[in-house]
């Protein structure tokens, strides 16, 4: 791409010039060839040093670092975007030169200059090199052969699919841990996928034999098949497929694509033509601050060896990358070799393996739990004094594995019965506490944070989570410790008599229930009242939205009113739902999921006219993508005019009562559901609360229209309604738990409005149904009592304040686009008439879809017309 | 490419004082140059602020319909992408130290407001 680098040499000068000009001596120039996950780790570290460098990137890939980690993503839709870890504006950013495309073919250590292949020199003083490996390939007869490739690079992966496209059947060579995601790459590119591993067992370095069985059982349930003990002698032309492998046991197995993952091999060729010293199979010798034998060069990463080792993950290349950063910036920090275990999904079969997983050290002692019905293997290492963790194997269930991590890496003494760390036992486990680690024990590996470090923290000043993730850092990689990290930062907080407040924010010192109980006695209408009343400061976009929501729960006024438009979330301002490119998601209502072929006509001009993708939701209803915000009010009018209201898509309201076609058509149902979910949906509609709230009615114990699932739930029975309440789908989903059976149609409704204002009243932000419910001290039961038995006298009145608010409904866009000062705000520009020229999109399956910045730039995007 | 030192910033009369919505943000294009601008009251008196529309961290124009408010003493602007804090005054991003928004100089002429873009 000529024009790419043109524009980063072009921009790059001034920043250089600039850089010159900011600090009085000459920065040093430290020149990193190689841009993968470590060497942009390195420059990561090395920027936030804050010390004066030049820095200088060459990369030989057409393209900076990105996340090999998670490269059979690619397959499942992940693009090279999705995967990148930088990019050219990050770098430019900060300071850093990149240049991609650039091959180093020449080190001169004598005057300290790089060559490029194209003759580009570039000097200075230190050089880092973060070439990495590259895979080996079996000398086999035939492994040169088109269609025989290997897994390594986003390059790879896109001769790997070109070939795919081409292919019914691929092969991986190697079981190791990078096979097993090769393997997954194939099969998600739907192929009919074979694993050839010349060892007895899958993943032999990190599991023992029957936890590589048990793996090779799951795997194959999935469609994979493995074929082990297998050493592949040729690959010669095939009859049912591309090629044949002939195996040294005289069996064979036919394919049209092999795929070489059977181990690495550092890229250390610079080093051997620049005279550094290598280890005897390879690798860049480096000392522990990664310095080889030339000191002004260093090597990270995969490339380099460490004590006659070779470290072919990530976390280690780091942990080199740091050390390198340390030496070079005067601070402390070596390397001191890396723990080598691991935790990971291969194809949804959960794997961990920690340190000594194969008992070889002298004396171990070994528990095991084999639950074959389940398909679980644990197994635990302990050393022969029974004191310490020093191992681990972990298949199908890895929930154990932080918990004995930290008994391994930190050495802290067994529980009595040190079986339970690994046995099932109902959440009676001995969790590990807080204060059972010492000030050395590492919470955070990817940032390599101890225990000492939060402590050190906390007693510097940070009062929260929050503040002792942004100083320390921890937490803020893979995420794996962050239950960890809480724990030891409550207990450290609590340790020093600091209450955790439940303020909703620094603005108030109350909970949303509280704010709600002052909102109505005061009878408080604005912000600005509440603000000067009983808050501090002007608000913020957790208390504004909060109050926003009591505001409409309590008087129902139009939620775009002067007072209390800045209140609102950009999805409640605008009324629809801000999409990823800023454009908005357009939901009528459909209630009941009832709607006449008119209206399903009406949508589909609309749809057309405007150029909206379109997909039906799983609400029952329609819903309309890529709204400019200046086309909303036009597209709405349409829509209201034709019978159309706001479907509250946006808000933290009733979304959708969702219902079977119940008795009116159905053999089997027995009451009429569409009726029923409609008149729901009706009554209501708009009503604002904590958070989103879904109803759905089937029409007999069938459940066709998932009622369970819903915070309100309702199923049909020979006599009347059971009620579910408190159920949810999403994130964390849970069955509503049955609430009253046989209902009439008044009490139904009756206990509806008392369930949903109770709701709405008592919830703390942002909370759904369930999570309230389980809050409640006594639960279900207590909810019953307040509801059914009226134990706390307020039924009439929460009965009351739902049919005012029913009463008071209007539809916000019929509202909004009847007032010229409401519709100002759907203005792009306030003094202009263009659009926002960023918004671009390109057709997917006859439609559009958002254009990917790629795509934006190579101007493959079509303008939205309006026909 | 010219090089972007060439230009010298010049002020842009872009709307009426009427146009921009208290404590809330409204969008300018000057010169294909997105600014949201805020008009913040706070104890009766006005203040209006002047930065990119671009979110760098959700790669939209959408700062403008971001949420006001305060974080201590600085008055931010929260993103409604992702909700990063931007401080109007300074562009800083209070979650992140490797992006910002860049600011611009506002002044109020006789109702008019004018930008230094």
């Amino acid at each position: 791409m000529p024009t790419t680098e043109f524009s980063v040499v072009g921009f790059f000068l001034p920043i250089y010039k600039v850089n010159n000009m900011t600090f009085s001596s000459q920065p040093q120039r430290i020149v990193i060839i190689g841009n993968g996950m470590v060497g942009h780790h390195f420059v990561e570290q090395l920027v936030n040093s804050d010390q004066p460098f030049e820095i200088t990137v060459l990369s030989g890939e057409n393209r900076l670092a990105y996340d090999r980690v998670y490269l059979s993503s690619y397959f499942s839709g992940k693009t090279a975007q999705d995967l990148a870890l930088t990019d050219e504006e990050t770098y430019e950013n900060w300071g850093v030169r990149a240049i991609t495309n650039a091959w180093v073919s020449e080190i001169n250590p004598s005057v300290k200059q790089v060559v490029t292949q194209s003759g580009d020199i570039y000097p200075y003083d230190k050089l880092v090199l973060a070439t990495g490996s590259y895979p080996f390939v079996p000398p086999i007869p035939g492994n040169d052969n088109p269609h025989c490739l290997v897994y390594r690079t986003i390059d790879d992966l896109e001769a790997i699919s070109s070939s795919a496209a081409q292919s019914h059947v691929g092969v991986v060579v190697g079981g190791g841990l990078l096979g097993l995601e090769a393997a997954n790459a194939l099969k998600q590119a739907g192929l009919e996928t074979h694993v050839v591993e010349f060892a007895p067992q899958l993943m032999a370095v990190q599991l023992d034999l029957p936890g590589g069985d048990l793996l090779r059982d799951k795997i194959e349930s999935l469609g994979v098949q493995v074929h082990t003990q297998k050493a592949t002698t040729e690959i010669v032309r095939g009859e049912s497929c591309r090629y044949r492998m002939n195996f040294s046991d005289e069996t064979h197995l036919e394919t049209d694509l092999i795929l070489f993952s059977a181990g690495i091999r550092p890229s250390d060729q610079l080093g051997r033509l620049t005279g550094l010293e290598l280890g005897e199979r390879g690798g860049i010798v480096i000392n522990n601050q990664c310095q080889t034998s030339e000191p002004d060069i260093y090597a990270i990463g995969e490339c380099a060896l460490w004590q006659n080792r070779i470290f072919g993950l990530v976390a280690p290349g780091y942990a080199m990358a740091r050390a390198a950063v340390a030496h070079l910036t005067g601070q402390q920090g070596e390397f001191a070799g890396a723990d080598m275990s691991t935790k990971l999904k291969l194809m949804g079969v959960e794997v961990g393996s920690i340190g000594d997983a194969h008992a070889r050290t002298p004396g171990a002692l070994v528990y095991t739990y084999h639950n074959q019905p389940e398909g679980v293997y644990k197994k635990l290492v302990i050393d022969g004094a029974k004191e310490n963790v020093i191992g681990a194997v972990l298949v199908g269930d890895t929930e154990d594995y932080d918990t004995l991590l930290q008994y391994a890496l930190n050495g802290i003494a067994l529980p009595e019965m040190p079986e339970s760390l690994i046995l099932p036992t109902g959440g009676e486990a001995p969790s590990l506490g807080a204060d059972a680690l010492g000030d050395s024990a590492t919470i955070c590996s990817c940032h390599n944070v101890s225990k000492g470090d939060i402590v050190g923290a906390i007693d510097s000043g940070c009062c929260s989570l929050g503040d002792v993730k942004s100083s320390t850092k921890a937490s803020t990689g893979c995420g794996g410790c962050t239950a960890l990290l809480k724990n030891v930062v409550d207990s450290e907080l609590e340790k020093r008599g600091v209450e955790v407040s439940k303020a909703i924010c620094e603005h108030f010192d109350f909970t949303r229930q509280e704010l709600y109980h002052l909102i109505q006695v005061e009878e408080i209408h604005t912000f600005d009242e509440l603000l000067s009343k009983h808050g501090k400061g002007m608000g913020c976009d957790i208390c504004k939205p909060a109050a926003g929501s009591i505001f409409a729960s309590v008087w129902n006024d139009y939620i775009l009113n002067r007072d209390h438009q800045p209140l609102q979330d950009t999805n409640d301002t605008y009324l629809g739902n801000m999409q990823k490119d800023g454009t908005y998601s357009v939901v009528p209502r459909v209630a009941g999921g009832e709607i006449t072929p008119d209206k399903l006509i009406l949508l589909g001009e609309v749809a057309k006219r405007y150029n909206l993708y379109t997909k039906i939701t799983g609400g029952q209803r329609v819903d309309l993508f890529g709204a400019r915000v200046e086309h909303l009010p036009s597209i709405w009018s349409e829509l209201v005019a034709g019978g159309f209201e706001t479907g509250h898509a946006y808000a933290k309201a009733l979304r959708t009562v969702k219902s079977c076609v119940g008795s009116t058509w159905c053999r089997y149902g027995v009451q009429d559901s569409v009726t029923k979910a409609i008149d729901l949906e009706n009554r209501y509609k708009g009503l604002r609360a904590p958070h989103k709230i879904k109803f759905a009615v089937s029409g007999c114990t069938r459940e066709c229209a998932e009622a369970q699932s819903k915070d309100i739930g309702i199923i049909a029975t020979e006599k009347g309604w059971n009620l579910y309440v408190c159920g949810n789908g999403g994130m964390k989903p849970r069955h509503g738990d049955l609430f009253a059976t046989d209902l009439d149609d008044v009490t139904l409704q009756k206990y509806i409005d008392r369930i949903l204002m109770f709701y709405a009243k008592t919830a703390d932000r942002l909370q759904r149904t369930s999570v309230w419910m389980e809050n409640l001290e006594g639960g279900l039961a207590y909810l019953q009592e307040v509801i059914i038995n009226d134990s706390l006298d307020i039924g009439e009145e929460l009965e009351a304040q739902m049919q005012r608010i029913t009463d008071s409904y209007q539809c916000e866009w019929k509202t909004t686009i009847e007032s010229p000062d409401a519709l100002k705000r759907f203005r792009q520009f306030v003094n202009s008439d263009a659009t926002d020229s960023n918004i671009q999109f390109v057709a997917e399956r006859d439609q559009i879809r958002p254009a990917t910045r790629a795509e934006k730039f190579s101007e493959k995007a079509i303008p939205v017309e309006i026909v | 490419m010219q090089a972007q030192a060439n230009y010298t910033p010049q002020w842009h009369d872009v709307c009426g004082i009427d146009d921009l919505v208290v404590n809330s943000g409204v969008c300018a294009l000057i010169n294909q140059q997105q600014v949201a601008l805020f008009l913040i009251q706070q104890n009766q008196e006005q203040q209006v602020f002047a930065i990119s529309n671009w979110d760098p961290v959700g790669q939209a124009n959408v700062l403008y319909r971001g949420i006001v408010g305060s974080v201590d003493d600085a008055i931010v602007v929260a993103s409604p992408l992702y909700k990063e804090h931007y401080v109007l005054a300074t562009g800083e991003c209070l979650e992140r130290d490797d992006v910002s928004v860049s600011v611009f100089n506002v002044r109020l002429d006789n109702q008019r407001v004018l930008v230094q873009v």
